[in-house]
């Protein structure tokens, strides 16, 4: 670990000490992970703090953990991940946030700390229906005017439920039931911890 | 007296300068501009989920329909957050490769922004200079790659192949006689390097000829000067990037503050507005026209002497070359599983942002140790910045709302993704 991932490690156990659930360190990343009654005051030290001083959002998206990985269906579903960039210092921090509950995820809003974190949480918002409380407008923003559902959640299916055609009989455009079959042309495969390693076989 | 009302506008999504399909809701005080609510997604296509659905190698080639002006640069984000992913080298060559198409690449996107604005604001000219010296940009992508636009050059591990050796030519015709070509093809009678090394000698010129029709022409200062002001603050509070946060006086380029590849060995400087308006923008680009030529110009110096491989050797990401695969069983074996299975990225993620010609293009990677991607989330530059429009837009009157548009420099293909 390099010297300036150890400090910033250090600065964030000093300032959030036992708010953090978890920090982590990979490839070159630091990752902490808060619950979402802390988040806000987390999220706000986090700008604030001069040794810390993330003065930039950089991205903050939501993620569907539902198949995740061979044992798939534990722990919540739903989390915020947000990308943190400290101009000031030069240095970059990933917080991630999981919704306490998976049939109504919520966490709270940021726009207020940094407002380009806006779009950013209508876009999980439509996506993933991830809501924010304390977001000032929450409407969708990227999927069409009237979609239902969640497009983006694992349950989703890549095609869609509903196909749009001009009708000549009707004379105009209507929506009806997907006409196309699923289809996986490469398999998802997860290889087990021991695949190929010969001295295990 | 009668009653006032504001009046409410529809821009777009058919408006020429509405650079694609932005469609926007304008609330007008008269002429003045009181809120601007941009609805975007009429060009959603689920790049992310679709990238959930592929292999790791399929979805690089959607990557360049994101920002289709600037397709290396899109990329390259995605390759490198994949290397990153593997922890695996990537050889020198290609990455002074990588770096020299990555400018060429922001040259190209400067160009047509450049026309475009000028288009937008009234400025007819341009487009036709700028578009003659994107031709020679597009020739060079077409070298290498096959295509003019949706390259598909870089791979995980490297580039596809070395560069080549000649260039196409132009071809006599019944139209066009061997005297009237040959001066088409002066400069493209050796490799695709002294091609290139005779456009940067040329560029730094044309780039003056532009400056002499924008930079102090009136009514170009007049469009552009103290519109859509964005201060240092604001631009931080905003999530800007690139030349949208240079603009503002904010000397941030992840070339030189986080460099990856070969940007720490190159020589180049990085411009800084003063205001923050339209203009010191417009003054920020063309400046990064002449420093990516510069930098264009060491990567063609480095590679002619520098001759190496261009692909990791690591057969568990890249595949092999042909003629091993053809004799060899354990070159078949790996070009069988590279070809139906694809890589195994281990579990993990990470996000690896470049400095792409409209601001940080950033790819967040989660693997869950698949063939495919797990999550895949495009921070599109053009996103954030156009999330600022009705800070930006408020206060103008409606025909500052398209210089705006033009100085954000957004592409619907990565703010729809």
């Amino acid at each position: 670990m390099s010297a300036t991932l150890e400090a910033l490690c250090q600065n964030l156990q000093e300032h959030l000490g036992d708010r953090l659930k978890s920090i982590k360190v990979a490839l070159g990343e630091v990752t902490i992970e808060v619950a979402v009654p802390d988040y806000l005051h987390v999220m706000q030290t986090l700008r604030d703090q001069p040794e810390l001083a993330f003065d930039e959002l950089v991205d903050l998206c939501g993620v569907d953990y539902s198949t995740y990985g061979h044992e798939p269906g534990e722990g919540p579903r739903f989390a915020a991940v947000t990308h943190l960039l400290s101009v000031a210092t030069n240095r970059r921090l990933r917080v991630r946030c999981f919704a306490s509950a998976d049939d109504f995820p919520a966490v709270p809003s940021v726009t207020a700390i940094w407002n380009s974190a806006d779009w950013f949480e209508r876009e999980a918002f439509d996506l993933y229906g991830i809501v924010f409380p304390g977001h000032e407008d929450l409407r969708r923003i990227l999927t069409d005017y009237g979609f239902i559902g969640h497009p983006f959640r694992k349950d989703f299916p890549i095609s869609g439920h509903v196909e749009m055609r001009y009708d000549p009989e009707q004379q105009r455009v209507i929506y009806q039931p997907v006409t196309i079959e699923p289809r996986e042309i490469t398999p998802r495969i997860v290889r087990e911890a021991t695949y190929g390693d010969a001295d295990n076989a | 007296m009668p009653e006032l009302r504001n009046f409410t506008l529809n821009f777009g999504p058919q408006h020429p300068a509405a650079h694609g399909v932005l469609r926007m809701v304008l609330e007008l005080d008269g002429e003045v501009v009181v809120r601007a609510d941009p609805h975007i997604g009429l060009l959603h296509r689920a790049t992310e989920k679709l990238a959930e659905t592929r292999t790791w190698i399929q979805s690089v080639p959607y990557m360049d329909r994101l920002d289709y002006m600037s397709m290396m640069c899109n990329e390259h984000a995605y390759c490198m957050a994949i290397e990153r992913l593997l922890q695996i080298e990537v050889p020198i060559r290609a990455q002074y490769i990588r770096v020299m198409f990555d400018e060429i690449t922001r040259i190209l996107n400067h160009l047509l922004w450049v026309g475009c604005h000028g288009l937008d604001v009234g400025a007819m000219t341009m487009v036709l200079y700028a578009f003659r010296e994107r031709e020679d940009l597009v020739d060079a992508y077409e070298a290498v790659s096959g295509a003019r636009m949706h390259a598909a050059y870089y791979r995980p591990g490297g580039v596809y192949r070395d560069l080549p050796d000649r260039m196409s030519q132009y071809q006599e015709s019944k139209w066009k006689s061997a005297a009237q070509i040959r001066p088409f093809n002066a400069a493209r009678s050796g490799s695709l390097l002294d091609f290139l090394d005779d456009f940067v000698s040329r560029f730094p010129k044309l780039l003056d000829e532009y400056e002499t029709l924008l930079t102090d022409n009136r009514i170009w200062k007049q469009r552009l000067v103290d519109v859509g002001i964005v201060t240092p603050e604001r631009a931080l509070q905003r999530g800007f990037s690139g030349p949208m946060l240079r603009g503002s006086g904010i000397a941030w380029d992840l070339r030189k503050k986080q460099p990856y590849e070969v940007y720490d060995r190159l020589d180049f400087d990085i411009p800084v507005g003063v205001t923050g308006d339209s203009y010191d923008r417009y003054l920020v680009r063309m400046e990064e026209m002449r420093q990516s030529n510069r930098i264009v110009k060491q990567c063609i110096d480095w590679l002619r002497q520098n001759p190496g491989p261009v692909m990791s050797d690591n057969h568990k990401v890249a595949p092999p070359d042909r003629e091993a695969m053809k004799s060899n069983m354990e070159e078949l074996i790996h070009h069988f599983k590279l070809c139906t299975e694809g890589i195994h990225v281990p579990e993990g993620e990470v996000y690896s942002g470049v400095e792409h010609p409209k601001g940080e293009f950033g790819v967040y990677l989660v693997s869950d140790g698949a063939n495919k991607p797990y999550r895949l989330k495009i921070r599109a530059p053009g996103y954030v910045h156009l999330s600022a429009m009705n800070e930006m837009a408020r206060g103008h009157m409606l025909a500052d709302v398209v210089t705006i548009i033009g100085s954000q420099d957004i592409v619907f293909g990565e703010i729809d993704r």
